[in-house]
């Protein structure tokens, strides 16, 4: 190449020439106090607009979007509008909440949850998509207990074990593997006489230490029962009347105590 | 894919899509869309090629059936449809302001290029890549975004000194 054309003079600005070709530049620069000019004003322009929009960077992210990058957090099977549906209901929620007499206690995430989807959101929709699922509720059926129980405590790292509610009227139909905010989750599933489904969602994710009492949280037709124990968290989610929903919840935190 | 690495990627692409479309929540509807995207698709990422340039390969992607879906922009006033009140100061608010205002005049091939290699400090190669067009291209696009670019500051800077004079 002879003389450098203006390609290579955004080329030299951009640092993108390999040495030689820079000090041609350089050279026509030096003798050409129009390019020069040129090349001053794009390197100016340059600069302001990166000062323009740097400001961006130092924004709080907004929370969706950092829920979104935090983790699969939106599952991936569930089409859009059943999730605004529940996000929705959750303000429904929320809103009736802060106006009835249990206001200060419903649906408060604790802290450990704040840079993810909440527990009983996760629960609620894993229980919203799977429980009406007539042909494959479960990946591994009540009749192979012992697998589940040997695949998901290896899966999760620690043991677990799904719970006999038969007192309150449930019977164990299965469990399957979810993906949490950081990792699997598992999923037990249970009916009782009537058809009713009910699902125990069982994360091992919880960092913040802080056990907590037994939170209750209504996501649209789903409520859920949901406590942090050490590491685990659980949720308890049904369509069934929150009355009902605490006795079964109340069981299934015996057994889990005395395991 | 890392969540780490993709929430540190994240507020450049949010910086881009604003300075990209605009408007805040246009892009950062854009970022949302670019993210459950790349999470649907998270297989085709290969570790060890740039997340940079395939989220914003992404986005762009996005971007383009955003804009063949809608119609055509409207018209941009400028000086030759009827003077703009402008405040005739020279602080460097209002040169960025304007900045802004002549960024929005160019086609959107050539400010995303502008962009890209200007405030993403992308080389020519990862525009390139992350475009989806040759890097001659991104070199013509550039050349010419940039001298469109002066000239519309230059018209700004002269109509302003026009009104101070008088």
């Amino acid at each position: 190449m002879s003389m450098p054309n203006e390609t290579e003079l955004h080329a030299y600005l951009d640092g993108e020439l390999s040495n030689e070709a820079r000090e041609q530049v350089e050279h026509w620069l030096a003798s050409d106090p129009a390019a020069a000019d040129r090349a001053e004003t794009y390197r100016q322009q340059k600069l302001a607009l990166q000062q323009l929009f740097h400001p961006v960077l130092d924004e709080a992210l907004p929370p969706r979007l950092q829920a979104l990058a935090s983790a699969p957090a939106k599952p991936r099977w569930l089409p859009t509008w059943s999730l605004q549906r529940l996000a929705a209901s959750v303000a429904i929620a929320i809103g009736s909440a802060a106006l009835g007499w249990f206001g200060h206690a419903f649906y408060r995430p604790p802290p450990q949850f704040a840079q993810s989807l909440p527990l009983p959101h996760q629960a609620a929709v894993a229980h919203v998509v799977f429980s009406p699922d007539v042909r494959r509720p479960v990946e591994i059926s009540a009749e192979h207990e012992d697998q589940l129980v040997t695949w998901l405590s290896k899966r999760l790292g620690t043991p677990v074990r799904p719970p006999k509610l038969a007192s309150a009227g449930f019977e164990l139909i299965g469990g399957r593997l979810l993906p949490g905010n950081s990792g699997p989750v598992a999923q037990f599933m249970y009916h009782d006489a009537s058809g009713q489904r009910l699902t125990l969602y069982v994360s091992t994710e919880n960092t913040g230490n802080r056990d907590t009492a037994f939170r209750f949280a209504q996501e649209g037709p789903v409520n859920v029962f949901y406590w942090i124990d050490g590491k685990f968290g659980y949720a308890l989610s049904a369509g069934i009347p929150k009355d009902q929903l605490a006795r079964v919840a109340t069981a299934v935190y015996d057994q889990l105590d005395k395991q | 894919m890392d969540s780490h690495a993709l929430l540190a990627e994240l507020p450049r692409l949010r910086r881009y899509a604003r300075a990209l479309i605009g408007d805040r929540a246009a892009a950062d509807d854009l970022v949302q869309d670019t993210l459950e995207r790349a999470w649907s698709r998270s297989g085709q990422w290969r570790a060890g090629n740039e997340l940079r340039t395939w989220l914003f390969a992404i986005m762009h992607n996005l971007r383009i059936d955003q804009l063949r879906k809608q119609p055509p922009p409207l018209q941009p006033i400028d000086d030759e449809h009827g003077e703009l009140p402008t405040r005739a100061t020279q602080s460097d608010g209002i040169e960025l302001a304007d900045l802004a205002a002549a960024l929005g005049q160019l086609p959107e091939e050539q400010r995303a290029v502008l962009l890209l290699v200007g405030v993403e400090e992308m080389s020519y190669a990862e525009v390139a890549s992350s475009l989806g067009i040759p890097a001659g291209t991104v070199m013509s696009r550039l050349a010419r975004g940039r001298e469109r670019l002066r000239a519309l500051m230059n018209g700004v800077t002269s109509a302003k000194h026009l009104r101070v004079v008088r």
